[in-house]
């Protein structure tokens, strides 16, 4: 090493969120990684506990505070470190860093910024410097022009050259913006805006071009690498975060591909990065002509993507480089023995495609633009551009079965769907080819690049080919190897070719057909590694992925059975991130430590357990029943772990246990036990356990006998959506009747789950592990908000803190019950309601539970490691500490993206929502409350708040916390319920207007001034008219970042804590100094 | 571009033998002609047309680890006037064939004008797709070299003898240009040793104003008026250029700078008394990195040889240049007090990276 650095600090990026999401808990373990193995202690700022890096063994000192330069600054006072790492923790971290060195904190406290200097870094983010710094090496960007006359924007359109686009300037929305081709379309338009603006922006239009990155590294002696570059399935104007990627880029020929290299090195040269970029670029289809459309300098969700589509650890290189090191002294970490500092070369094509859960939302728009709206994305790697996007479109993991023979879409205007793409945009082109729209004709309404289209017109065919069997009826087996195999190079499963083949009777049946039918002609995939070098180097590499583009394996199967392999969690998504990629990898470090060799399954690149130094083998590859069973006859573990990976491993289990795979830990059957619903409440009725009363029903009659017998609310669950969330729960019959109706389409083919809902019922969490059906550790912890919030979205306290001995004791008791009579042996999780000391089960799964991380880390125990050791039948002892020796308080609380979702309802129901959680340690409950919401993205209120406090039981459940804001000299304000009430009880406030009231002060306009600090809206129920004045407020609340709480409980808890407590009292106290 | 997939119903079987028996099955997609040659691989991601006409692959068949090819399809074949192509390393395909994975029979770019497989058909040449590149790939690179036969058509019973011998046909006198040749530029006149030089190369010179003489490898150049000496890349073993070698040696003598490429790198260590030895691993990619000796500057170079100079057998006037940062193997000698140096690797790039180009500026500057 070669600077004199003894302690380093590492800036986290919090909780997930839309745009910001698991990659920086992949680049942040790798830099920790790098930094400890030079000597240097390590100290972190992360408040995401369900993360990897923030576990025990990662970073010598974890902080579970929220990454602000508030607290930052408190870190360092406290530690003072020599350096510090900017570049890990996404735009969080980079934006702190930036404010900790212009307000002259890290001078003072004489902290070095390692690696990029914090100049280069605002010369990327600042538009002016950013263009000018480019415009300096005579680099072209992307520029407009402001123009205040219709002469001036004539002279600016022919300058830049037509196409242009018109923007107003100042006006919100786009008002008076479009695109002109011609100096006459110009003048229409520009005299609108006009009329909008008295400036209008004038800015070439870069519609149709394509959409390149390059993924850039230099060191401090000026040595420059492109790691990998990208290109965009879709062309410009989808965020790249949206759009399907293809690694290397496809469509590009030598000379285009090095002209854009070369640049990428002027480039980052020119701003002096030390460490990694990427660099992205608009390319015009018709030559060679580009733009630079930005520089990120820091690891980016590209920059992870990229390290998983080479093998090129960037992240841990680009660490060693802020150290000092040159790129030459460091190794190629896959073959150990060439240098660092080459350009990887890629034996194979990889696609990366978004995960949206668009779905989940009310009300959103679904098109897809410039800002970012998915939640996680897969990766999918073969050896044809047809074999990974038809596996990537299996991994994402909503219903469908590859490019082809999926259930057929409803799309009323092809040409429209085309044009505007949404979530569903490759569906849908899907649909196009299948309606007979040509190559030509796609491209014209997407400008996706016609290659592209070509090889997926090219899947179409084969599928036609395959269909064309079924009309033969009796000869259908009469197959031509040869077409199969083609299917298969082209990516297809052997659900798709059965379904082709018309074998959908017995879907199960015909691909088992199908997969006798390839082994018995030897139409089987091969093995591959993923070595940096595409084979031109010997390498001992454990990253593979299979194909059937091959006829020999990789690698040597020694099949002695002492491999385990662990199915993951595959793409985050709302209800399944980052804290599965901590229990795989914790299953994997147990496995290892045991003396097993570990296998991992998974497809995620935003994860660390995907990252090959974790495991023995790396099957970077579909979590399918086809490809598991490919990998399974390949590898012969011992046995398979399904417990880790939430609901994609845990739905395998049955059938994985038909093809008598050994399942280590609870049985398939005991899975099953739990997770049918009929079987689970005959066992519960069986064993006198208590739930909540539930039917499943297919007739409206039926529906409306059952609620007549339990009384509303209601909890409806139809089997089959129509649009809209999932679930709902109805306080009355018009509830009832405009949900169902909306939803869901109530039939014997679709019935409907309808249970009773326990209103101001508390929620309570069992995370346990049990070994042989007796449980050998537990974990009780307690919702904030009442039952009806999903427990994924709730705020959790743990250990519990207002629960009755009485109802501790019974839930200890049931849990016992349950997992003696399913036997577990494993990681599993009970849902629980409690009202009085009434005690219903809602849901157990057999699995670990997206609070496991978070349990284990406030406990200090590691549920999963136990877990694991149990799996794998070694001896546990129960540890000899409980929750209740614990001198403080966790609190999970959950972050939520809806800024994001342009139009969505920022409020929080029955169905998931939340996009990422963290997790905070305090002395009490008030301070741990305090640091979560801080964490997740809440102020406290300077002075205004406003109020609109619900039903009169949520009214008085919030009086306290009114009282309390009242005292300590806030302003109220209220809406006309919320006021008359404050005002009955002798509380000073303001009365304001809902949008559809006369009178002043609306509450809008106030929001829209800025007058108001924080927003607590209770939706009182359903009903059209509070939903649309509500969901205003809300909405305006969201899009202005002021702060907003929809739940009574948890903003008295939030108002409690901020009341009691000021920001200065919150103790800087590091994970390791809670004992 | 149309959209019938009518190649399905006429695809034609192909096969590669290797001279140890292994056979690979593929499906043709270029001429419908068997051929032999030494069967060499090449890691670059894109660049076919630029390595399909560069001269140093004569009398080899070429595998492409990137397993997809012929999506950009092929650039118009122009010339300019003075006969240097416009879009390609020279005037013709010079590998005796391509191996691929998968082949795309549509193309789409707009500087397109056919696709690989009339390409190839039209020169020619043959082609084969459905191969499993990375095997072939991990078995050449464990045997060095090998010879290997094409055979298109269900005939592959045909004896498994007739592999030819790549090392006994002087390839270089094959791809060499048989007269002088004068492309008119700046007052500085430069010696360009043609041995199956790429036209980047050329190009590469004339960018930066001055007249090349470009003559035949064997032609005796120290009779000719000039300021500079050039060596060029070229195909097969650098023993077989002797006549070459006997002619750069008389140019040591002088002191007219002299740059070598490749080929031309191997040619000037041999005259300057340094031995060529067989590399284990060839280095055939994009993505080699050189480091340039005692600085800590390193280079990503485009590279394709079997042969290298031995760093121990360098004369005592010598010293290499640039080394390898993967085997420690040499990629450019210097003389240590005449400006003579030269390169293993391509700083003409095309394909591959361009960050090295300034080996052109250096010799230029010296002039």
């Amino acid at each position: 090493m070669k600077e004199n650095i003894k302690k380093v600090l590492v800036l986290g990026s919090g909780a997930l969120k839309i745009g910001e999401a698991g990659e920086f808990d992949y680049s942040g373990s790798q830099a920790l990684k790098a930094i400890k193995e030079e000597g240097i202690h390590t100290v972190l700022i992360n408040p995401n506990i369900a993360t990897v890096q923030t576990s025990e063994g990662v970073a010598d000192t974890v902080y579970f505070l929220p990454v602000t330069p508030f607290f930052v600054e408190k870190v360092i006072a406290k530690e003072r470190p020599d350096g510090i790492l900017l570049a890990f923790g996404g735009q969080t971290a980079l934006n702190c860093g930036v404010v900790l060195y212009q307000s002259g904190v890290l001078e003072k406290y004489d902290v070095r910024v390692l690696g990029t200097p914090v100049q280069a870094i605002m010369d990327t983010e600042d538009r002016e410097l950013f263009v000018r710094k480019l415009d300096e090496i005579g680099v072209k960007t992307i520029k407009s022009e402001a123009v205040d006359n219709i002469v001036d924007a004539r002279r600016a359109a022919k300058e830049l050259g037509y196409p242009v686009i018109i923007r107003a300037a100042y006006a919100l929305g786009g008002l008076g913006s479009g695109f002109c081709d011609n100096e006459e379309e110009l003048d229409v338009l520009a005299e609108k805006a006009f009329s909008f603006s008295p400036q209008v922006l004038v800015e070439k239009s870069l519609k149709g071009w394509k959409e390149v990155e390059y993924e850039v590294v230099r060191d401090r002696f000026d040595n420059c690498i492109t790691v990998c570059n990208m290109e965009n399935f879709d062309p410009l104007g989808i965020h790249t975060g949206e759009s399907i990627v293809i690694a290397p880029s496809q469509t590009l020929t030598n000379s285009e591909y090095h002209k854009l290299r070369e640049l990428a090195i002027r480039i980052i040269r020119h701003i002096g990065i030390v460490g990694e970029c990427n660099v992205q670029y608009a390319f015009d289809p018709e030559s060679e002509d580009y733009r630079v459309i930005e520089v990120n300098a820091r690891l980016s969700r590209s920059s992870a993507l990229a390290s998983k589509a080479t093998g090129y650890p960037l992240a841990f290189v680009a660490a060693k480089l802020g150290l000092g090191y040159g790129l030459f002294d460091l190794k190629n970490s896959v073959t150990k023995t060439t240098s660092a500092f080459f350009e990887p070369a890629l034996d194979y094509v990889v696609c990366k495609i978004p995960r949206w859960d668009l779905g989940k939302f009310h009300g959103v728009a679904r098109e897809l633009g410039s800002s970012m709206k998915s939640v996680g994305e897969v990766m999918a790697i073969g050896r044809t551009f047809e074999e990974a996007i038809q596996k990537g479109l299996r991994m994402i993991g909503q219903g469908m079965h590859g490019f082809v023979e999926n259930k057929e879409l409803v799309i009323p205007d092809i040409d429209k769907a085309l044009h505007e793409p949404t979530d569903s945009r490759i569906f849908v082109i899907s649909k196009a080819f299948r309606a007979g729209y040509t190559v030509d004709q796609i491209h014209e309404l997407t400008r996706i690049d016609r290659w592209f289209l070509q090889k997926l017109y090219g899947i179409m065919q084969t599928d036609k080919e395959l269909r064309a069997f079924d009309m033969k009826g009796i000869q259908r087996w009469r197959l031509d190897p040869a077409l199969i195999r083609r299917a298969k190079v082209q990516g297809f499963s052997d659900f798709q070719i059965a379904r082709a083949l018309g074998l959908d009777d017995d879907i199960e049946k015909g691909m088992m057909q199908v997969r006798q039918f390839r082994k018995e002609h030897n139409i089987l995939p091969v093995v591959k590694q993923i070595d940096t070098l595409a084979a031109e180097y010997p390498a001992q590499t454990n990253y593979l992925y299979l194909t059937y583009s091959g006829t020999e394996n990789d690698v040597q199967y020694v099949g002695d059975r002492r491999s385990i392999v662990v199915l993951g969690s595959g793409a985050y998504r709302i209800g399944s991130s980052v804290e599965f990629d901590w229990c795989g990898v914790q299953a994997l470090n147990t496995i290892r430590k045991e003396g097993w060799r570990s296998v991992m399954i998974n497809y995620n690149p935003e994860t660390v357990s995907t990252d090959y130094d974790m495991c023995d083998r790396l099957y970077f590859d579909e979590l399918t029943f086809e490809r598991v069973m490919d990998i399974l006859e390949l590898e012969n573990p011992h046995g398979v772990i399904v417990s880790t990976g939430g609901q994609i491993p845990n739905n395998l289990a049955m059938r994985l246990d038909e093809q008598h795979v050994n399942i280590l830990g609870t049985s398939a059957k005991s899975i099953d036990n739990a997770e049918d619903r009929e079987k689970f409440s005959a066992m519960l009725d069986r064993i006198g356990v208590d739930q909540p009363r539930w039917k499943e029903l297919s007739s409206m009659e039926d529906i409306h006998a059952f609620v007549d017998e339990v009384g509303f609310p209601v909890l409806v669950r139809p089997s089959y959506v129509l649009s809209g969330a999932a679930m709902n729960v109805c306080s009355n019959q018009d509830e009832l009747e405009r949900f169902l109706k909306l939803a869901a389409n109530v039939s014997k083919k679709h019935p409907v789950v309808v249970s009773q809902f326990i209103e101001h019922a508390k929620e309570v969490e069992m995370d346990a592990v049990a070994d042989k059906g007796e449980i050998v550790m537990y974990a009780i912890s307690e919702h904030i908000e009442f039952a009806g919030v999903h427990s994924g979205d709730a705020t959790i306290q743990f250990p519990a803190q207002k629960l009755y001995v009485e109802t501790v004791r019974r839930i200890k008791r049931i849990s016992k019950q349950i997992a003696k009579e399913l036997n577990i042996s494993g990681p599993f999780n009970i849902q629980y309601l409690a009202k009085g000391n009434e005690i219903k089960v809602i849901e157990c799964n057999l699995r670990a539970s997206r609070s496991f991380p978070f349990v284990s880390k406030v406990l200090k125990i590691n549920f999963i490691e136990l877990a694991t050791r149990i799996m794998l039948g070694l001896p546990v002892e129960k540890p000899n500490k409980n929750e209740f020796d614990l001198d403080y308080v966790g609190i999970k609380a959950s972050q939520f993206s809806f800024n994001r979702l342009q139009k969505a309802d920022p409020v929080l129901g029955v169905d998931m929502a939340s996009t990422g959680e963290v997790g905070c340690i305090g002395d009490d409950l008030s301070e741990a409350v305090l640091k979560s919401m801080l964490s997740v993205g809440y102020r406290i209120p300077a002075k205004n708040i406003l109020l609109s406090t619900g039903t009169p039981k949520q009214k008085v459940a919030m009086l306290d916390a009114a009282k309390m804001l009242a005292a300590k000299g806030y302003n109220l304000y209220a809406t006309g319920g919320t006021y008359r009430f404050l005002a009955e009880n002798n509380i000073p406030c303001t009365q304001v207007y809902w949008p559809s009231e006369q009178g002043e002060p609306q509450a809008l306009t106030m929001l829209h001034e800025k007058k108001i600090d924080m927003v607590v809206n209770i939706p009182r129920d359903l009903s059209a008219g509070e939903l649309d004045n509500g969901y205003k407020i809300r909405r305006a609340a969201t899009d202005l970042n002021i702060p907003l709480i929809t739940n009574a409980r948890l903003a008295s808890a939030f108002i409690e804590a901020f009341c009691t407590l000021s920001i200065d009292d919150i103790q800087i106290k590091s994970w390791q100094e809670y004992k | 571009m149309t959209q019938h997939m009518d190649y399905m119903q006429k695809e034609k079987k192909a096969t590669l033998i290797l001279d140890d028996g292994t056979v690979f099955r593929g499906i043709s997609f270029g001429a419908d002609k068997n051929i032999a040659g030494e069967v060499v691989f090449n890691t670059a991601m894109t660049g076919y047309p630029e390595s399909l006409t560069d001269p140093s692959y004569a009398g080899q068949l070429m595998v492409l680890t990137y397993p997809l090819a012929g999506n950009y399809g092929v650039p118009p074949r122009i010339f300019n006037e003075e006969g240097i192509a416009t879009f390609m390393e020279s005037e013709k395909i010079h590998a005796e064939a391509i191996i691929v994975s998968d082949y795309s029979h549509e193309y789409s770019h707009w500087n397109a004008v056919e696709s690989l497989g009339d390409w190839l058909k039209d020169e020619g040449v043959p082609g084969i797709y459905g191969i499993d590149t990375r095997a072939l790939t991990k078995k050449l690179r464990e045997h060095g070299v090998m010879m290997g036969r094409i055979i298109i058509g269900d005939d592959d019973k045909e004896n498994v003898s007739g592999f030819g011998q790549y090392g006994n046909v002087n390839y270089v006198d094959n791809v060499s240009c048989k007269e002088v040749i004068t492309y008119a530029g700046g007052k500085k006149r430069v010696v360009l040793v043609d041995c199956g030089v790429k036209h980047n190369i050329i190009r590469s010179l004339l960018k930066r104003n001055v007249t090349v003489i470009r003559v035949p490898w064997d032609y005796d150049f120290n009779q000719l008026e000039y300021d500079g000496l050039f060596l060029s890349n070229g195909p097969g073993d650098p023993d077989t250029c002797d006549a070459a070698v006997q002619n750069i040696r008389k140019a040591l003598q002088g002191d007219k700078p002299i740059c070598g490429i490749c080929m031309g790198n191997q040619l000037l260590a041999k005259a300057g008394g340094a031995s060529i030895y067989k590399l284990k691993y060839g280095h055939r990619s994009h993505n080699q990195p050189v480091r340039m000796v005692g600085t800590e500057k390193c280079f990503v170079t485009s590279q394709n040889h079997g042969y290298a100079v031995d760093n121990d057998t360098l004369g005592t006037e010598w010293e290499p240049l640039f080394i390898n940062m993967n085997d420690g193997t040499n990629e450019g000698i210097r003389h240590k007090t005449k400006p003579f140096f030269s390169a293993q690797f391509h700083p003409e790039a095309c394909s591959g990276p361009t960050d090295t180009e300034f080996i052109f500026d250096d010799f230029v500057a010296l002039l």
